[in-house]
C-alpha cells in the first residue's frame, strides 16, 4: 500500500428507521486508488450505509469524514460536489431526457445562465466513450434504451461527474458480460488514477476479479474487514449469513419423465425478436433459459404467458393445443400458468398496497364466493404463503414497499403460488437478491417441481442455470441456438453457446 | 439513428399540434367570406392569443406533472385588477401593468409553495385557490366595470405594419422572453426531469423544488399576462365565474393538444400554444359554415375527442401489451 491516510472514513455511523436498526456502529476506511467491496445480505445495511455516504439520508450518530474533515452531506447534491457519486443499483435516469441531458443533469455546462448544448453533448460523448458505450447515441431518449444500455449511462454520468469517490452499488447485475468487461476496465483505470471505488455486487468472481478490501455486513453490524483474497468463498459466504454455507443448490429431478409435456411451443416467433422457438416442459422438470441479457428470454416468457400481440406459433398445454390470450387466460385452471415478472417493482406489486393484498391479487377467484373475498380463508392462505417463503414480515398489513428486496421477490413468487399453478415461468427471479434469499428460491423451486409443476426458469446467473436446471436451452438473437442437459450444462459450454460459437468450440 | 429523427420524435408533439393548426386554419380562411385578409386573421389571432397565453400557463405546470386548476381564475383576477389601475398615464399605466404581473406571479407562487412545502395534491390545492382568486376578483368588480388605458389597449390588439396582429407579435415575445430561456435553463430542464421521475431527478442532484416553484410562478405570471389581454379586448373587469372555469378546463384541452404529456415530463408550451390556436379554430369553423352557434359546445368536443385519439393511434401498433400501461 502506498497510500496510508483514508480518503472517506466513517465512524460509528447509526441509523434508525422507526424502530428498526438498519446501521448500527459502522467503521469504514476507505482508501483512494483501491477498492473496497462491501458485501452482506439484502438487509445487512449496506443500502443504508451507501445512501448516507451519498447524502440521501442522514445518520443519527457518528460521523463521516472527507480528507481528514468532519462533513455532513443534506442532500446528494451536496455529496456530489464533496466529489462522491453513487450509481445506484435502482436506476436514477429521466426516462423522458436524453442521454446527454442525463449524463451532464447535476450540473450542466452553462452560457450566460443557458445550458450549453454543444459543450453538453461534447461532455456526454466523452463520457460514454470513457464508459466504453459508444453504441449510445447521446441525443437518444433514456426510455428508449435497454436496461443494459440505461445501466451503461448511469456509469457514463458517474464518470462525468470526475468522482473522488466512486460507489458502485449493483452496478453490473443488468449488464452483458462484455460491458462487464468495459466497466471492469474503466473501474482498474480509475484505481490507477487514485479513485476510491466502493464496489458493491452479489456476484462473488467480480469481487475476486475487483477488489482490493472487503467488508462484510450482516444484520446492520459491521462483521469483518480483510485484504481481498485472503479468505475462501465459503469462508466469506458464512460470514454474510452466519451460519455454515452447504449445498446451495438442491438435488436435481432423478424420477422418470412423464410422457406428455406441461407446456411446449412449437414454431413460436414474434416481430423479429423470436424466431421459430420450440421447446418442451415436463412435470417436475426445472428447466433454464440462458444466454447473453436481452436475446429474446424475456419475450419468450411474455409470449407464453400472452402478453404479446401477434405472436405466431402453436403453444400446447398438457399435449392439447391452447390459446393463451391475456395473463387473466393464462392463470385460469384450464392453463394454471405464473409468470414471476423481471421488475418486481413495477410488474410484480402494488408498492403502496399490503403485504397481505399484494399476496391475494392472482388468486383472488380462489379466495372468493360470488365475487366476495372470504376473509377468514384469504387469512388462513396468507398465513401460510408467508410460513411457506419464510417471508420476514411484522405484519402482512404493512405495506410491501417496507420489505427489503429480497423479501418483496419472496411476496412476487407467493402471490403466484397461491394460485396454485401447475407452470411456473419466472424471469431472473433473483436478481439483486442476497445468497441466503437465493437459496430458499433453489430450494422452493426444486419443492415444487417436486410436486409435479413444470417451470422454466430464465437466469442471467450462469452458477443458477448450472446448478439449478435439469435442462437448459440457450437462446441467442430470438432463437434457441442450444439445448445442454445434465453434465452438459457447464460454464464453458454455456458461455461459449451464449455467444452463439458452441458448435465452433465442441468441434 | 441520424441527428434529424431524434430531433423529430422529440418535437413530434410540437409538430402535429402546428400542422393541426395550420390545416384548420386554412380550411376557416379559405370559406370565410372575407377570405385570408389581414382584418381575417386579426380577429381570429385576438381571440385565439388569450387562450394561447392561458394554455402555456397550464403547460408549464403539466410538465412537471402537476396541473393548475386555478389559471382561468389568475386570469380573471388579474382582468379585475388591472381594469383598475391599468390606467392614467405613461406611467401610471407601465406600473399598473407590473402590478398586475406581480399580483399574477404571487397566486402561482402560493399554489406552489402550497403544492411542494405543503405536499397537498396540485388538483386539490388549485381548486382551492382558485376559488380564493375568484373571490378576490369578487371584492375588487362585483358588477362589470372599471376601465383601461385605449390607448394601449388598441396598440396591443391592432395591426403592426398593417398587416401582422399585435396579439401575435405579443405572444411571440413572451414566448422569446419567457419560454426559450426557461426552457434552455437548469430549472427548466430540471422541471421537465420533475415531471418524468421526481425520485430520479432527486436522486440525480437536480433542484426539484426550486423548478416546480418556479414552473408556478411562470404559471401565474403567464395566467395574468392573459387577464391583461382580456381586459385590453374588453376595455373592463368582470368576475364571470363561468369563463374562468371554461379558461381552465380550455387550457388542459389546448394543453392536450399540444402534444404535452398529462404525465409530465414531455412537450413544449409551444406546442401548447399551437394547441390553443388550433382549439380555437374549431370553434370558428362552425361559424364560417353557418351552422347555428347551438351546436358550438357539442361540435367541439367531438373534435377534440377526435383530435386527443389521433395521438393514441399508436396504441395500435404496439405489440407488447405492457407497453399500453405506460
Amino acid at each position: 500500500m502506498s497510500e496510508t491516510k483514508p480518503l472517506l472514513t466513517m465512524r460509528g455511523v447509526t441509523k434508525r428507521y422507526g424502530g428498526v436498526l438498519a446501521l448500527k456502529d459502522a467503521d469504514l476506511d476507505i482508501m483512494p486508488g483501491r477498492i473496497h467491496a462491501v458485501l452482506g445480505e439484502n438487509g445487512a445495511g449496506k443500502s443504508t450505509l451507501i445512501k448516507i455516504m451519498a447524502g440521501v439520508v442522514s445518520p443519527d450518530e457518528g460521523q463521516i469524514s472527507l480528507d481528514g474533515e468532519a462533513v455532513s452531506f443534506s442532500s446528494p447534491a451536496a455529496a456530489n460536489a464533496a466529489g462522491i457519486v453513487c450509481v445506484f443499483q435502482e436506476l436514477s435516469l429521466i426516462p423522458d431526457l436524453s442521454v446527454a441531458d442525463n449524463i451532464v443533469i447535476s450540473k450542466p455546462p452553462q452560457l450566460l445562465g443557458l445550458i450549453n448544448r454543444r459543450k453538453q453533448r461534447e461532455i456526454a460523448e466523452k463520457a460514454l466513450a470513457d464508459a466504453g458505450a459508444t453504441d449510445i447515441h447521446p441525443s437518444a431518449l433514456v426510455k428508449d434504451l435497454s436496461l443494459s444500455r440505461r445501466q451503461m449511462v448511469e456509469i457514463a454520468k458517474a464518470l462525468a461527474r470526475k468522482p473522488r469517490v466512486l460507489i458502485l452499488d449493483e452496478a453490473t447485475s443488468a449488464l452483458t458480460s462484455a460491458d462487464v468487461e468495459k466497466v471492469f476496465s474503466v473501474i482498474k483505470r480509475l484505481r490507477q488514477e487514485g479513485v476510491a471505488i466502493i464496489y458493491i455486487s452479489h456476484r462473488m468472481h467480480e469481487i475476486a476479479e475487483l477488489a482490493d478490501d472487503c467488508t462484510v455486513f450482516r444484520n446492520g453490524r459491521k462483521i469483518a474487514t480483510y485484504k481481498a483474497g485472503t479468505k475462501s468463498d465459503t469462508e466469506v459466504v458464512e460470514l454474510m449469513i452466519g451460519r455454515e454455507y452447504k449445498n446451495v443448490f438442491p438435488p436435481k429431478f432423478s424420477g422418470e419423465r412423464a410422457s406428455v409435456p406441461a407446456l411446449s411451443c412449437k414454431g413460436l416467433s414474434w416481430a423479429g425478436r423470436l424466431r421459430d422457438v420450440s421447446l418442451s416442459v415436463y412435470p417436475g422438470e426445472v428447466i433454464g433459459l440462458g444466454g447473453l441479457d436481452g436475446q429474446g428470454q424475456r419475450e419468450l416468457l411474455l409470449a407464453l404467458f400472452g402478453v404479446l400481440r401477434g405472436a405466431e406459433g402453436r403453444i400446447d398445454i398438457d399435449g392439447k393445443p391452447a390459446t393463451v390470450g391475456d395473463p387473466s387466460r393464462a392463470k385460469g385452471d384450464s392453463i394454471g400458468m405464473a409468470l414471476i415478472p423481471e421488475d418486481r417493482k413495477t410488474e410484480g406489486l402494488m408498492l403502496p398496497m399490503s403485504i397481505a393484498e399484494n399476496l391475494c391479487f392472482s388468486s383472488l377467484g380462489r379466495i372468493s364466493s360470488m365475487g366476495i373475498i372470504d376473509k377468514a380463508e384469504s387469512e388462513a392462505k396468507i398465513a401460510e404463503m408467508i410460513e411457506l417463503l419464510s417471508i420476514k414480515a411484522e405484519n402482512p398489513a404493512l405495506p410491501v414497499s417496507s420489505l427489503s428486496g429480497g423479501n418483496q421477490q419472496k411476496v412476487v413468487i407467493a402471490k403466484w403460488l397461491m394460485n396454485e399453478p401447475r407452470i411456473v415461468l419466472l424471469n431472473d427471479p433473483t436478481r439483486g437478491i442476497d445468497v441466503g434469499t437465493k437459496q430458499e428460491i433453489y430450494a422452493l423451486l426444486r419443492k415444487l417441481a417436486d410436486k409435479g409443476v413444470a417451470i422454466l426458469f430464465y437466469s442471467t446467473d450462469y452458477d443458477e442455470l448450472i446448478g439449478c436446471c435439469d435442462r437448459v436451452l440457450v437462446m441467442y438473437d430470438g432463437a434457441v441456438v442450444r439445448e445442454l442437459a445434465g453434465d452438459a450444462i457447464t460454464e464453458h459450454a454455456l458461455v461459449a453457446s451464449a455467444l452463439n460459437i458452441g458448435e465452433v468450440a465442441r468441434a | 439513428m441520424k441527428e434529424w429523427r431524434f430531433w423529430l420524435t422529440e418535437n413530434q408533439g410540437t409538430l402535429i399540434a402546428a400542422a393541426t393548426f395550420a390545416v384548420m386554419f386554412a380550411i376557416y380562411a379559405g370559406n370565410h367570406p372575407a377570405g385570408f385578409t389581414p382584418n381575417v386573421v386579426q380577429t381570429a389571432a385576438n381571440k385565439a392569443t388569450l387562450l394561447a397565453f392561458v394554455a402555456m400557463a397550464q403547460a408549464l405546470v403539466i410538465i412537471t406533472s402537476g396541473i393548475d386548476l386555478s389559471v382561468g381564475m389568475i386570469l380573471t383576477l388579474s382582468n379585475c385588477l388591472a381594469s383598475w389601475i391599468v390606467v392614467g398615464t405613461a406611467g401610471e399605466t407601465t406600473l399598473g401593468i407590473i402590478g398586475v404581473l406581480i399580483a399574477g406571479a404571487m397566486c402561482g407562487a402560493l399554489n406552489g409553495l402550497i403544492v411542494i412545502f405543503g405536499r397537498l395534491q396540485p388538483i386539490v390545492t388549485t381548486i382551492a385557490t382558485g376559488a380564493m382568486f375568484y373571490g378576490i376578483a369578487l371584492f375588487l368588480r362585483p358588477f362589470p366595470g372599471g376601465s383601461v388605458n385605449e390607448t394601449l389597449a388598441d396598440f396591443l390588439t391592432g395591426k403592426l405594419f398593417k398587416l401582422i396582429p399585435m396579439s401575435f407579435v405579443a405572444l411571440a415575445v413572451v414566448i422569446l422572453v419567457v419560454w426559450v430561456p426557461y426552457s434552455r435553463s437548469v430549472l427548466g430542464r430540471a422541471a421537465y426531469a420533475a415531471g418524468s421521475s421526481e425520485q430520479a431527478a432527486y436522486m440525480s442532484g437536480m433542484p426539484v423544488k426550486m423548478a416546480k416553484f418556479m414552473a408556478y410562478v411562470l404559471s401565474g405570471l403567464l395566467a395574468s399576462v392573459g387577464g391583461l389581454y382580456l381586459t385590453f379586448f374588453s376595455y373592463t373587469g368582470e368576475a364571470a365565474y363561468a369563463s374562468g372555469n371554461t379558461y381552465t378546463l380550455f387550457s388542459i384541452a389546448a394543453v392536450v393538444l399540444g402534444g404535452v404529456s398529462l404525465m409530465g415530463g414531455r412537450g413544449s408550451a409551444i406546442g401548447a400554444v399551437f394547441g390553443a390556436l388550433a382549439f380555437r379554430t374549431i370553434g370558428d369553423l362552425l361559424f364560417v359554415f353557418d351552422f347555428d352557434p347551438l351546436w358550438q359546445p357539442l361540435f367541439q368536443g367531438v373534435v377534440l375527442l377526435f383530435a386527443v385519439s389521433i395521438s393514441a393511434f399508436g396504441l395500435f401498433r404496439v405489440r407488447n401489451k405492457l407497453d399500453w400501461f405506460p
